[in-house]
């Protein structure tokens, strides 16, 4: 075990961070595993800083990819190198990976089964409700701003209008969206 | 197509979808989508059905990328899509991790990430659309659509009772009515 800066905070073996993290993986259904993450390593465990999982989890959202795995990587890695953040990941992907795949190969064997066919249109549906309240969250400190507006239309356009890969969408808009909001001397 | 080559090109697909999911898993949905149809033949009911697989599973929704590398090559294929799509966002953390550490709070940080907020909304949106597009035709699953949103923004019940109740009440109501 190695001591944190802030005080309080005693950081887990490689096999601690395993187990739990395998747990968030097996319990933590319909999206939100940030908030399994920050209840387990902050208000449970203690193993992080409330400030060191806010910064983690900054950088795990501009990070590209899945940001609950990101964030497992990032934490599992301060506290204890790259041991750790292989525990955290692998804890976190194996339940999900192992439910996913057999419930896979279920479907490809009864692919016209109509009683399961329906049943995964009915959960499409609703997780698009809940795609659009995860959308609702996120945008909250943007949908009032009209820059921000902008650029989330011109992206929406380019992809889902125009087509373009995505690729060529944010070599597009990164650069724009940089230099609008560039650092700018306060005046 | 032979097998390896078969693996390669997963390989280089969801290696490149890792690094272009700007803002998580969604925003690539509808480039996923794309390259399944066109390069695999999986049609978008298919997809969106895969979709829902990984909303039955617990963890990272988006671990069903794993039945689509198996409906392209199975287990084969599925083991090729887990590796190609977890490592490259892994390393980029790690890396990312040691950097931002060492390169604190700059301007500059800040500006990247008050631009990426936006463009992930954006590429959300598309994503949500991409899924909408197939998964909202009919009264039904409007219906549930709209309830799980309502449910989700006016209540405090837990989203995986929210999203359970409204599968089985979809599935009771597409069954009796025969309307999707």
């Amino acid at each position: 075990m190695s001591a944190s800066s802030e005080p309080g905070i005693v950081r887990p073996s490689i096999a601690e961070m395993f187990t739990q993290f395998l747990i968030i993986g097996a319990i933590s259904f319909g999206g939100g595993i940030v908030a399994y993450e920050r209840a387990l390593l902050v208000e449970h465990k203690k193993w992080v800083g409330a400030d060191e999982f806010m910064a983690a989890l900054a950088l795990s959202q501009t990070l590209p990819g899945l940001n609950s795995v990101n964030l497992a990587a990032i934490i599992g890695q301060r506290m204890a190198g790259l041991r750790g953040a292989m525990a955290c990941v692998i804890g976190l992907t194996i339940p999900g990976a192992t439910v996913v795949m057999a419930l896979g190969i279920l479907y490809d064997n009864g692919r016209n089964d109509p009683l399961a066919n329906l049943a995964l249109a009915a959960v499409a549906a609703a997780a698009t409700g809940l795609i659009a309240n995860t959308v609702r969250q996120m945008g909250s400190n943007h949908f009032h701003k009209p820059l921000s507006l902008a650029l989330m239309a011109v992206t929406f356009t380019l992809m889902s209008i125009i087509k373009l890969p995505l690729l060529e969408v944010l070599l597009i808009v990164f650069p724009v969206g940089l230099w609008l909001y560039r650092p700018r001397r306060s005046a | 197509m032979n097998h390896s080559s078969a693996l390669m090109g997963l390989a280089s697909s969801f290696a490149l979808f890792s690094l272009l999911a700007v803002g998580g898993g969604v925003s690539v949905l509808p480039e996923m989508q794309t390259v399944m149809a066109t390069r695999y033949g999986l049609s978008a009911e298919s997809f969106v059905h895969i979709y829902g697989l990984g909303q039955l599973a617990p963890g990272p929704n988006m671990l069903m990328v794993l039945v689509l590398g198996y409906h392209v090559a199975g287990l084969a294929g599925a083991f090729t899509v887990l590796i190609a799509f977890f490592t490259p966002a892994l390393i980029l953390s790690l890396v990312g991790g040691r950097l931002w550490d060492r390169v604190g709070e700059t301007p500059w940080r800040r500006a990247v990430q008050n631009a990426l907020e936006p463009i992930s909304l954006g590429l959300m949106i598309s994503g949500l659309y991409s899924i909408a597009r197939e998964a909202l035709n009919g009264p039904v699953s409007f219906g549930l659509c709209a309830l799980t949103f309502g449910l989700l923004v006016s209540t405090r019940i837990n989203p995986v009772l929210i999203m359970l109740g409204a599968s089985v009440a979809g599935v009771v109501l597409m069954k009796t009515t025969g309307l999707p």
